[in-house]
């Protein structure tokens, strides 16, 4: 407690811990419905796409978000068309599409402004990196998953447990698809320069996953997923603002903890 | 004027993807209490003729009328398993209870009306034990019982049903098969299923509609029986 009333008084730590918590729960609300539909890596293909749309952003010195916000939209729109028609394996495409944007990303810096800390900021995160225009957008971002979630809960639901059925009861998938597209590059840009373009996808599948071994209904998993990513935002800080560890990495650190540890209870409930 | 007891009529329709017909020129005739069994090889244009049954596809030619209480999409449906699916953690209340979707319009909450349809589904199909079990521990027939279910909250008087034995072991299968005989014949539910397990099909099914692109064959399945796309279909099945 004497640490978070010490921590939380430096500013740019509650910019962080706000923006955080508000992009973490978006990240693993979004996270059950793209785990479960087998898109977990498109959240790692958009942090490159991201991290590749940053670079040119700071290149050309244009406003990052402003550039790179359209870009990876376009991106989720793509890869999820891709998964859907599903000529190329999905796998095989993300991660070409990856591959892609990191060498354009690194390229280019290294031919204009060079490897500086702001690349390796966005490699691996950087809790300074929070603005007051990224806690702004965060909270916008927050309102619109959390109202998704609350009024089109059970859409929700028939879209992820079976996309032909819900069609063929008149929900309207393609939309929601689209809008589950356009949130996730919205999460995973915020996301990115706090968590590092290498590591924000693991905001969204381990929340969901970790929930996934412990709970059996559909609600308990949505909810023990979002309390699960806000627990190990918060706890994955405090340890950074402790030990000096990247704030990044501490919390992802905690989420393998948990993950790990919800497996040894499923375990055990198994075997007893 | 058409006969009331007409569910779902098909006049020379064809469906297909980007001006490309995948099946052309089917005409076919629902009543209520109809069983027809789809057949055919694989990529003979069966599971493009469903998705345009239910409405997914719009016809490239040709026209579909149904009866009033179809519209709205009150066709009960059972789609193909999805290897994702198999592992989802859901109760078996919240897949039935999805079934009443259709119901819901514009509120964003079932009401007691959807609730009370889903227990009476789960009663229908004797899974109310099942009520509170997670989706992904039952075996392959009861999962195939709970998706029944779900498409009896949906149906009003039809229910369509995409390979619903793949994936079953026999006896399964069989289970199955006398659960949807007991719908067709005691509730009078019109039934269109598409399958590969043609020596099943033979002893259940009312009419046959046998696909390659085209209809090769539409009518009874003593017809069927008796044809010669029938007989080298059936490969000496009955002899």
């Amino acid at each position: 407690m004497k640490i978070w009333m010490e921590m939380m008084s430096y500013p740019f730590i509650q910019r962080a811990v706000l923006a955080g918590t508000m992009v973490a729960l978006c990240a693993a609300l979004l996270g059950v419905s793209l785990v479960l539909k087998r898109y977990s890596m498109i959240g790692d293909g958009l942090s490159h796409v991201s991290f590749g749309a940053l670079s040119v952003a700071l290149a050309a010195g244009w406003a990052p978000l402003m550039v790179s916000i359209p870009i990876v939209i376009l991106a989720a729109f793509f890869l999820l068309r891709l998964t859907e028609k599903g000529k190329t394996p999905s796998d095989a495409a993300i991660a070409i599409v990856s591959a892609s944007s990191l060498a354009f990303g690194v390229t280019v810096t290294s031919l204009t402004t060079g490897m500086t800390t702001d690349i390796n900021s966005y490699m691996f995160g950087s809790i300074l990196a929070m603005r007051r225009q990224d806690v702004r957008l965060s909270v916008a971002l927050c309102a619109v998953v959390l109202l998704l979630f609350l009024f089109c809960y059970h859409k929700m639901f028939a879209v992820t447990f079976d996309e032909s059925f819900a069609r063929a009861t008149g929900v309207k998938t393609q939309w929601y698809n689209t809008l589950i597209a356009v949130l996730t590059a919205v999460t995973i840009v915020l996301g990115m320069r706090m968590m590092g373009a290498m590591l924000i996808s693991s905001l969204i599948i381990f929340p969901a996953v970790t929930a996934m071994r412990l709970f059996k209904s559909f609600k308990a998993v949505v909810l023990s997923s979002a309390a699960t990513a806000v627990l190990c935002f918060v706890a994955g800080i405090m340890i950074s603002y402790q030990y000096g560890t990247p704030a990044g990495a501490s919390v992802v650190l905690m989420n393998l903890a948990l993950f790990l540890a919800a497996t040894l209870v499923r375990v055990l409930r198994e075997r007893l | 004027m058409r006969n009331e007891q007409v569910l779902l009529e098909c006049t020379n329709v064809d469906f297909g993807y980007e001006n490309q017909d995948a099946v052309t020129g089917v005409t076919i005739q629902i009543e209520k209490g109809d069983y027809l069994c789809i057949v055919g090889e694989n990529g003979s244009g069966k599971s493009t003729l469903v998705k345009g049954l239910l409405g997914l596809l719009k016809p490239t030619g040709g026209k579909i009328w149904m009866s009033g209480e179809l519209k709205n999409h009150g066709i009960g449906y059972l789609p193909q398993q999805t290897a994702a699916q198999r592992d989802f953690p859901a109760t078996v209340y919240e897949v039935v209870l999805s079934g009443c979707l259709s119901h819901l319009g514009r509120r964003p909450f079932y009401g007691r009306a959807e609730k009370e349809m889903a227990a009476v589904s789960m009663r229908r199909l004797g899974i109310e034990h099942l009520r509170k079990q997670c989706y992904r521990e039952l075996s392959g027939g009861q999962q195939q019982r709970v998706l029944i279910a779900r498409a009896l909250c949906a149906a009003r008087g039809l229910l369509i049903l995409d390979e619903p034995i793949t994936g079953l072991d026999p006896a399964a299968s069989q289970e199955l098969y006398a659960l949807i005989r007991e719908l067709n014949q005691k509730e009078h539910m019109a039934v269109i299923m598409v399958s590969h397990d043609i020596r099943s099909i033979i002893t259940e099914a009312g009419k046959i509609l046998h696909l390659k692109k085209e209809p090769l064959f539409y009518g009874t399945t003593d017809q069927y029986k008796n044809s010669a796309v029938g007989k080298q279909f059936l490969g000496g099945a009955e002899l």
